[in-house]
């Protein structure tokens, strides 16, 4: 970054690029983004579209966060999983929600998943791909329920029923085996909850719990740890009380201190 | 009348390679030193006169592959379940191989991986049965010896940097219980319920886990089966809808003639999928 030169004017700024590499490849460990690893899934059905996401975020291979939000706000009527770096989800997701409620403010109408949808691709193309958000997104609009899915590079699917994530193979494996069209809402909750637990149970990066939202003409409702399928089964009970006797004693003495001289000085002096 | 040319020089163990060569120092090296069965100098190739010359090398890439191989035990044996496809790279290019193959009288081993090496394996393979035929002392090799026999083979393989690609699935009636073992490319192995290759790893087995196999009966373990090799196809770039599938019993093993499964592509949203979002796909 040379002295003088014009501010920068948004965009991400790679001038530090080369120097971080060869600090990495000096031994410096750069900081690591917390990733969500996940399994994220959606699935269109009569009237409506249910999403479900897992609760596991990891940073490397720790789990960070036992119980987060994947499912994120866009519009009241339209709604978005996220996958990939957990950072770069939240605030796309939550930028495109503002400009959203710019949006209904100026336009004095409601919000359609489509324009969400093109807010978010553009966004994401515009940065070629290093914001890195994989998304589900889904919603219902007056032209009906809509679900898509949107690439870290930009590019997005119109599908029926679609996963991402680390556990979307093991997601995706339960819906082409189970999907039917014109499922109920009761149904297609079964079905979104069963391919979030086959990603929980099969995938190292998804964990804990299912969340699920089921969003039709009338509204959403938000499912926050629909189920709990990994409880803690055992609590140490607190605090913990050994009674006397736990460890058996085998022999005692005392020590009486008149046999102790003390001797006042310098530490290490002649005594 | 055969009168020997005069170039056929007599050979044999009193001038052969092997010949002793009491006080005569060192043997030649070079084409010179190899005896050969017409006189003719023996082809000799340096190594190091090649013109990719370097260090020794080994297999590094597979070229014809074969995708997953997925397999369970139900109530009355196992299954083992593939495509009958060598891909050449993506080229769909030999839709004719069978990688579930029976060996012995009771035992079926599948592999994904390399076709030649998969190949090379069953010829040591039946060359394991043509042994116990020859013994004829009614022991032949079991399952659990023929899965013992592969583990040694791909780890030894994998010790000398030259290994056999492939990804090993062996089934059989060992004992009267149902026995069915994996093993891969460096020797990892391990038996179980449910085991898969490649892609059925991340397509079938959360279907096999979501419910206990060892209790199905047949029919409902050829319609689990038939429902995982559905969704392997779907999701799997590198597969055929032409299916065999194996059966071992307590009476034996066998494979099916290849059949195709029924498929959907007739969503009501694959139609026209972009008709609220113009410029999408």
């Amino acid at each position: 970054v040379s002295g003088g030169a014009e501010e920068p004017r948004g965009g991400f700024q790679f001038d530090q690029c080369r120097r971080n590499a060869s600090l990495e490849a000096r031994g410096l460990q750069g900081p690591r983004p917390w990733s969500t690893g996940t399994t994220i899934a959606g699935v269109v059905f009569q009237g409506g579209v249910v999403l479900g996401a897992d609760t596991r975020s990891t940073a490397g291979t720790t789990v960070a966060d036992k119980n987060c939000e994947k499912i994120h706000y866009i519009a009241p009527n339209v709604w978005c999983c996220g996958a990939g770096t957990a950072a770069d989800t939240e605030n796309v997701t939550s930028m495109i929600g503002s400009q959203l409620e710019l949006h209904r403010a100026t336009t004095g109408r409601g919000t359609r998943v489509v324009t969400a949808l093109t807010m978010l691709k553009q966004h994401l193309f515009k940065y070629q791909g290093y914001v890195s958000a994989a998304l589900v997104l889904g919603g219902v609009d007056f032209t009906g329920p809509h679900l898509f899915t949107v690439y870290p590079h930009g590019s997005t699917d119109a599908l029926p029923f679609c996963t991402m994530g680390s556990g979307s193979l093991n997601a995706m494996a339960v819906f082409e085996a189970g999907y039917k069209e014109g499922m109920t809402e009761a149904e297609a909750m079964a079905l979104v909850a069963r391919a979030i637990r086959s990603g929980i149970f099969n995938d190292l990066g998804s964990g804990s719990n299912v969340d699920l939202c089921v969003i039709t003409k009338e509204g959403k409702t938000m499912h926050r740890n629909y189920e709990t399928p990994n409880p803690k089964t055992y609590r140490r009970p607190q605090p913990v009380v050994f009674p006397p006797g736990t460890t058996v004693v085998t022999k005692s003495s005392a020590a009486t201190l008149k046999d102790v001289a003390v001797v006042e000085g310098e530490p290490g002096g002649a005594g | 009348p055969s009168v020997a040319p005069a170039e056929w020089a007599p050979s044999g163990p009193h001038n052969g390679p092997l010949a002793r060569r009491a006080g005569k120092g060192p043997p030649p090296r070079g084409p010179q030193a190899l005896e050969t069965s017409t006189g003719a100098p023996a082809l000799v190739v340096d190594p190091k006169e090649l013109p990719e010359a370097g260090p020794h090398q080994h297999t590094k890439q597979p070229y014809v592959t074969g995708t997953s191989v997925l397999a369970f035990k139900y109530k009355g044996g196992v299954l083992v379940a593939s495509d009958t496809l060598g891909a050449y790279g993506s080229t769909k290019r030999y839709k004719s191989v069978g990688r579930v193959r029976t060996v012995g009288q009771g035992t079926l081993v599948g592999a994904s991986g390399e076709v030649s090496d998969f190949q090379h394996i069953m010829t040591d393979l039946e060359a394991l049965d043509t042994s116990d035929f020859c013994y004829d002392d009614g022991i032949t090799h079991g399952p659990k010896e023929i899965f013992s026999y592969l583990c040694r083979v791909m780890y030894n393989r994998r010790s000398k940097m030259d290994p056999y690609w492939n990804s090993l699935v062996v089934a059989g009636f060992e004992r009267g219980e149902p026995f069915l073992g994996t093993v891969g490319i460096l020797g990892v192995h391990y038996t179980n319920d449910h085991v898969c290759t490649g892609f059925g790893n991340h397509l079938a087995r959360p279907l096999f886990r979501e419910v206990d196999t060892a209790q199905l009966d047949e029919e409902a373990a050829v319609k689990l089966m038939h429902d995982a090799l559905r969704v392997c196809y779907y999701r799997d770039k590198n597969s055929i809808n032409k299916f065999t599938l194996g059966k071992v019993t307590a009476e034996g093993a066998s494979v099916s003639e290849p059949f195709t499964l029924d498929t959907n592509w007739n969503y009501q949203r694959f139609i026209n999928p972009a008709q609220f979002s113009q410029g999408s796909w």
